[in-house]
């Protein structure tokens, strides 16, 4: 019963989001407020009964209700309730459920938050919102249905991958969401502004904090994949360059391009076009990404054919949203008209070029990642790109971007000068090029690209206290404390984030420089020393879990005689898939990680053991964090609040007149 | 220099630029492409000496060796119509099993036996990397004998 209900809600659910995508955007262009106000309440209606639809889903992993077809498929009776909770986005249906959840989530976020957007320009942008979630619904209720019932009912479920069951599950897909969809709201504000015709600084300034939103949220979302990856897998990588990952690192470059384009829109009224292209650009990947990873396509292009109603779905909708959006941009682009002129030496100038890298980066992602199963699809044989030629591709694109990234917020709008700014960051760039020389000596090991990792990280830290320190001249203020707190938020904003990219760049280095790994044929009591930490193995027992049996092993480490750390790796069997895994044991340091992992069982109770010293790892997800609590802090800033707490007081006042247009 | 010239200018620096950035991508596209092929295909000299390239097919039952520093793995990779002999250091992934499919890269070496420099397991809980299943289609499509002891289904 309580399935049915939530497929009723959802059904529902459609016929509201149909309302919200017609009413209010019809409303809008005949300038009819009466059908403009549709948006709000249906925007709220929808969360409702997604959210129903969502909590019946999740009552039936609770009370594991084996009647469902995807309840059967992705858990177990002997799964903890937390994974089976988290196994509502274990697969495909359940992970569109998600999807549309978290959409309705931004569009009441948008209801509530958007009192200061003129009435026209909410209408259209929930009606957008309705739109897209008009066609996720109709994909779940005509090919994914997550409450499809399995009659005869299951015995048992056939249970999560145990790769997904970990804590990382339970929160990274959300975050990621978070962002994929939130990226829906920039596209939303976009579209509106293309049906609407207006497209100023006002509209960057509204759009920006939530594009700034979901990408923190991205960001925070990518850098947990890469950290689950870390410790998940066993093999002590952070990055792949896997599809799955790439999809979800796509539209972070688009939107990060995104927030530095609005900015200049915001702050300029220039690349308005450009913001409004990005906008599309970040959605359609999302998009792309969503059903890249949970539509089965990566495992093989077939799928689609053994399934061809769920592919070509897909491939309509793709078609649909990038087509349509592009076309409506072709048409109604040309009225947005130009921005003011800038000197290519200007702020304006480097933000163009920090775009155009981005957005090249993107550009070699894409290409990497859909070419091999273009070739598949088309059956010219398979082929796949290694992490080689990412790695050959992002350094020298990303390296002129982040250097740039020093000088951009120093240079002056319209026109710089080029002789000022280098004597002005003559200091800052002595102490890179210096410290980038000297410092890899100091550590051990000199090669190039060492150099220019720790250049460009030292790099952007000088850069930034040149920066602050010059603000700090100009801002007016007896104290110096009193002078920092002056400074705007959205400085900070920036600047914090900015150090968060050095920190990652100083991760990456550090790791790809020091690392050292060793696979080793350890015998009980026998020791092997990697980086300086002595490593004694001391057998394994056996431990069993709520649905699993391990071989947990015992690992003292100690460091010139003296104690470190014990460390607990495991190799578990996981009963009802019969599957194998390994879990690592790590341990985290601020200026290390050790990473130990078993391989296989020997003679005699010896293992094979894979060893590693990873220094600075913890740095890269550090560098995410900080760059995530950067945009935060940026959103925080008082010109949105002003904005937000003008619109309390605005509200009586627009209630009292809608009424009068309505009466 | 006028406006428009000026405007010439820029838009001439960002069509080099863009052009140098396309060469570097491409360039670097070309020479990191892994081609793809089955034991057959191996076995029929197809196969590139001296670059890298991916096998797959099934591990054959029985075929898995260990030498005494417990690291070193020998196995035979099979389509079911042909064998190739594949030496690894290092560790297995967990997927790893005999009578399993299994993708590996790395290079042939002079007596035909291909040096693995990794051994590839797709996390995916229906466990075929879909080119193994692929080798083993194609051979069977192809006619060739099967040793009638493994069934595999080809999704």
């Amino acid at each position: 019963m309580i399935p049915e209900i939530g497929h009723y809600a959802l059904i529902l659910a459609l016929c509201v989001a149909v309302v919200q995508g017609i009413v209010p955007i019809y409303g809008a262009a005949v300038g009819d407020s009466a059908l403009m106000s549709v948006a709000k309440p249906a925007a709220r209606g929808q969360f409702l009964l997604v959210l129903l639809a969502f909590c019946c889903l999740g009552y039936a992993f609770a009370v594991k209700d084996f009647s469902v077809l995807y309840v059967a498929a992705t858990s177990n009776s002997q799964l903890p309730l937390h994974y089976r909770l988290a196994a509502i986005w274990g697969a495909h249906e359940g992970s569109l459920l998600l999807w549309v959840f978290i959409l309705t989530i931004w569009m009441v976020a948008v209801s509530f938050f958007s009192t200061h957007l003129p009435e026209a320009m909410r209408a259209r942008i929930l009606g957008v919102m309705g739109l897209v979630s008009v066609g996720f619904l109709l994909f779940m209720l005509t090919v994914s249905n997550p409450f499809e019932r399995l009659i005869p009912a299951a015995f048992d479920g056939r249970d999560l991958n145990p790769l997904l069951q970990d804590p990382g599950m339970v929160i990274h897909p959300p975050m990621l969401y978070m962002g994929y969809v939130g990226f829906s709201v920039a596209f939303a504000f976009a579209i509106a502004a293309l049906l609407g015709g207006t497209l100023d600084a006002a509209w960057a300034r509204w759009s920006r904090p939530w594009t700034t939103v979901a990408w923190c949220f991205m960001t925070v979302g990518v850098a947990m994949g890469s950290g689950w990856a870390y410790y998940e897998l066993g093999w002590g990588g952070w990055w792949f360059w896997d599809p799955v990952e790439n999809a979800s690192f796509m539209p972070w470059l688009a939107g990060t391009a995104l927030i530095h384009s609005l900015a200049v829109t915001d702050k300029r009224g220039g690349f308005k076009a450009w913001s409004v292209l990005l906008a599309i650009m970040a959605f359609s990947l999302s998009l792309l990404g969503t059903f890249l990873v949970r539509s089965g396509v990566l495992t093989s292009v077939h799928a689609f054919a053994t399934d061809p109603k769920r592919g070509l779905f897909i491939l309509v909708f793709l078609a649909v949203v990038i087509g349509g959006s592009l076309i409506l941009y072709a048409w109604r682009v040309p009225r947005v008209g130009l921005g003011g002129g800038f000197s290519m030496l200007s702020r304006e100038g480097m933000l163009l070029a920090n775009n155009v890298l981005l957005v090249a980066a993107l550009g070699s992602v894409l290409l990497g990642t859909l070419y091999p199963l273009f070739l598949d699809a088309l059956d010219l044989g398979k082929i796949s790109v290694g992490p080689p030629y990412f790695d050959t591709v992002f350094v020298p694109l990303m390296t002129p971007a982040i250097f740039l990234m020093g000088i951009g917020p120093l240079a002056q709008w319209k026109k710089a000068s080029l002789p000022e700014l280098a004597v002005r960051l003559r200091w800052a760039f002595g102490v890179s090029v210096v410290t980038a020389i000297t410092l890899p000596f100091i550590l051990g090991q000199w090669t190039p690209l060492i150099s220019l990792g720790l250049l460009l990280a030292i790099w952007i830290l000088t850069t930034a206290a040149v920066d602050l320190r010059e603000r700090l001249t100009h801002t007016d203020g007896s104290s110096l404390m009193g002078r920092l707190a002056a400074l705007p938020r959205a400085y900070w904003g920036m600047a914090l984030a900015h150090c968060g990219v050095a920190l990652f760049i100083v991760g990456v280095t550090m790791v790809k420089g020091f690392e050292v790994e060793q696979d080793v044929r350890m015998n009980v009591g026998e020791t092997a020393t990697v980086g300086g930490y002595t490593f004694r193995f001391d057998g394994t027992e056996q431990y069993r879990g709520p649905n699993y049996i391990a071989a947990r092993g015992t690992i003292h480490v100690s460091q010139g005689g003296r104690d470190v750390t014990v460390m607990y790796p495991e190799k578990r069997r996981y009963f009802v898939q019969n599957q194998t895994m390994t879990e690592a044991a790590i341990s985290p340091g601020l200026l290390r990680d050790l990473y130990v992992s078993l391989g296989e069982p020997l003679e005699n109770g010896a293992w094979s053991v894979r060893l590693y010293h990873k220094p600075f790892v913890d740095w890269i997800w550090g560098g995410c964090l900080v760059m995530a609590l950067g945009g935060v802090l940026a959103i925080s800033d008082r010109r949105y609040r002003l904005a937000w707490r003008r619109k309390v007081s605005d509200v009586p006042a627009s209630t009292q007149m809608a009424r009068q247009t309505v009466s | 220099m006028k406006p428009r010239h000026k405007r010439f200018v820029f838009i001439g620096l960002g069509l080099a630029a863009l052009a140098a950035g396309a060469m570097l991508v491409l360039n670097a596209f070309q020479s990191n492409l892994v081609f793809f092929f089955t034991p057959t295909q191996v076995a029929n000299a197809e196969a590139p000496k001296g670059r890298g390239f991916r096998i797959g097919g099934m591990v054959e039952n029985g075929s898995l060796t260990r030498e005494a520093d417990g690291l070193t793995v020998h196995f035979v990779v099979t389509d079911m119509a042909k064998r190739v002999p594949v030496t690894f250091k290092g560790i297995l992934p967990d997927l790893f099993k005999e009578g399993k499919g299994v993708v590996a890269q790395g290079q042939l070496g002079a007596d035909g036996t291909f040096l693995a420099s990794e051994v590839l397991a797709k996390h995916d809980e229906n466990y075929m990397p879909p080119e193994a299943a692929d080798a083993i289609a194609k051979a069977k499509a192809a006619g060739a004998q099967s040793s009638g002891t493994l069934v595999v289904d080809p999704r």
